[in-house]
């Protein structure tokens, strides 16, 4: 996928969370890092030229929430967590790059809870590769890619890699 | 780079860049804080031992906190209510802690180098809580996180060290630890409290506090330890006052935002005054809280992973 189709593909998606949700008003956006956060902003900046309504947006880091922390030989970056607003019986729509086994979104949504009980969680992916490892389902898909285990899929933004696009490649 | 490290035992061994990772993961637990609930799951599963053979209020519980909130399981053990009581040695005491499957001891003792015995010893993590007037890493740890917090760096800033610099744990780990980060550390305080061959640590010694405050940025006043007294290092409370108290009119002659700091528990009226006016900038309840978050980073990098 290029430039194009990402701006397009976003566009859907913003439209389809406006359909399904009716009011945008409770909606809080949140962005799980790190392409999570920039695509979370963009689909604000595309509600928002379509209801005139600015949705908070926040980030959300899943280190200190990972299953595999005391399996893994390193120590992950860990990147901000910036919720500003009381998400208390609010709709969270959780935004992230890439759906795979489904264990980042286990980890984000126990990541939430500890910052209040939301009165709905929706998950919007920009690409859903298949593959999953926990009964997780996307409620908005940008674009469906059926891959081997084989593969990665990198996907890469403007905001923080200089481009937009998305790329299959080999494992080494 | 990453943290590699199985215990830490005291700045005197780490690097410059490894103290840098360790406030960097820190500030990540700020925010952790402030949540409606202050508990992440990182450690779950993880036990921790605070083996704390001399008194302490403050790092006890900060560290206490600090497990339980990344939902480690916490034993504490003073050796008033156990069997060192009945004569069991301190090897056998953490061997037998060790037997029921723990994974880190804080340890605090008043002999140094206890912790880097047993951290010698014993395939677990061990932290340094502070060892005899040795090194109170955390501590040192906490007091550059709030500097560099308070004035965005450390390079270059002048910070004087005041009081009890030879019974000092916390002097020798901050003086050790601000070196690294390239501060210009002077120390102050009366000839009988100060260490012959201090200089060689990589500091500035000043027997008036008048001319050893001149142009600092930072101050960190020490607790004077009122059972020293007894061994006559200083002839009373009140003559002790009058040179190394810092006063309002000894804070005249600094800079209006010089950082105020104390590692507690203050003894007020004599290391500061009862009343300090509201613009000075003190930073001890900053250094409680960060206390926190520096021990929440330490033991995460001990053990939130495989090794």
């Amino acid at each position: 996928m290029d430039e194009k189709d990402i701006a397009r593909v976003l566009s859907r998606l913003a439209h389809e969370i406006i359909e399904k949700n009716k009011e945008v008003d409770d909606l809080i956006l949140v962005g799980i890092q790190r392409r999570g956060v920039p695509l979370a902003e963009r689909i604000s900046k595309l509600i928002k030229e379509i209801k005139g309504k600015e949705l908070p947006t926040g980030s959300l880091d899943i280190t200190f929430y990972r299953d595999d922390l005391t399996r893994i030989g390193y120590h992950p970056i860990i990147r901000d967590t910036n919720i500003l607003v009381p998400i208390d019986d609010k709709k969270i729509i959780l935004v992230d790059d890439v759906l795979y086994t489904g264990r980042t979104v286990r980890a984000s949504l126990d990541a939430l809870l500890d910052f209040g009980r939301p009165q709905k969680i929706e998950l919007v992916v920009l690409i859903d590769r298949g593959h999953r490892e926990l009964p997780i389902h996307p409620d908005y898909v940008g674009k469906n890619i059926p891959t081997s285990l084989e593969e990665m899929v990198e996907v890469r933004v403007k905001e923080l890699d200089g481009r937009d696009e998305v790329l299959i490649l080999k494992k080494e | 780079m990453d943290f590699e490290r199985k215990d830490l035992l005291g700045l005197e061994e780490l690097t410059e860049e490894e103290i840098f990772f360790i406030l960097d993961t820190a500030k990540s637990f700020r925010e952790v804080l402030d949540r409606p609930i202050k508990k992440i799951p990182t450690l779950r599963g993880k036990t921790v031992v605070n083996l704390f053979f001399e008194a302490s209020t403050r790092t006890r519980m900060s560290f206490e906190l600090a497990e339980k909130r990344l939902n480690a399981d916490v034993l504490n053990f003073s050796p008033s209510n156990s069997s060192v009581l009945k004569g069991e040695s301190l090897q056998d005491t953490v061997k037998n802690i060790l037997a029921m499957k723990v994974d880190c001891f804080v340890v605090r003792h008043s002999t140094p180098g206890t912790p880097h015995l047993l951290a010698k010893e014993l395939p677990v993590s061990i932290i340094n809580a502070g060892d005899g007037a040795h090194e109170h890493p955390t501590q040192a740890l906490l007091d550059l996180y709030t500097i560099r917090e308070a004035r965005g760096r450390i390079e270059g800033l002048k910070v004087l060290i005041v009081g009890d610099i030879a019974h000092s744990r916390v002097a020798r780990s901050n003086i050790w630890g601000l070196n690294k980060l390239r501060a210009k550390v002077r120390v102050c305080g009366p000839s009988t409290l100060m260490p012959s061959m201090i200089e060689k640590m990589g500091v500035k010694v000043f027997f008036s506090l008048e001319e050893a405050l001149r142009e600092v940025d930072v101050v960190m006043m020490l607790r004077i330890q009122k059972e020293r007294q007894n061994k006559g290092l200083f002839s009373s409370i009140g003559e002790y006052r009058d040179f190394f108290s810092l006063t309002e009119e000894r804070l005249k002659l600094v800079k209006e935002d010089i950082l105020i700091m104390h590692p507690g528990p203050v003894n007020w009226g004599v290391e500061l005054p009862f009343r300090m006016s509201e613009n000075r900038k003190s930073v001890i309840l900053n250094q409680v809280t960060n206390g926190i978050i520096i021990r929440m980073a330490i033991l995460y990098l001990l053990l939130g992973r495989s090794r």
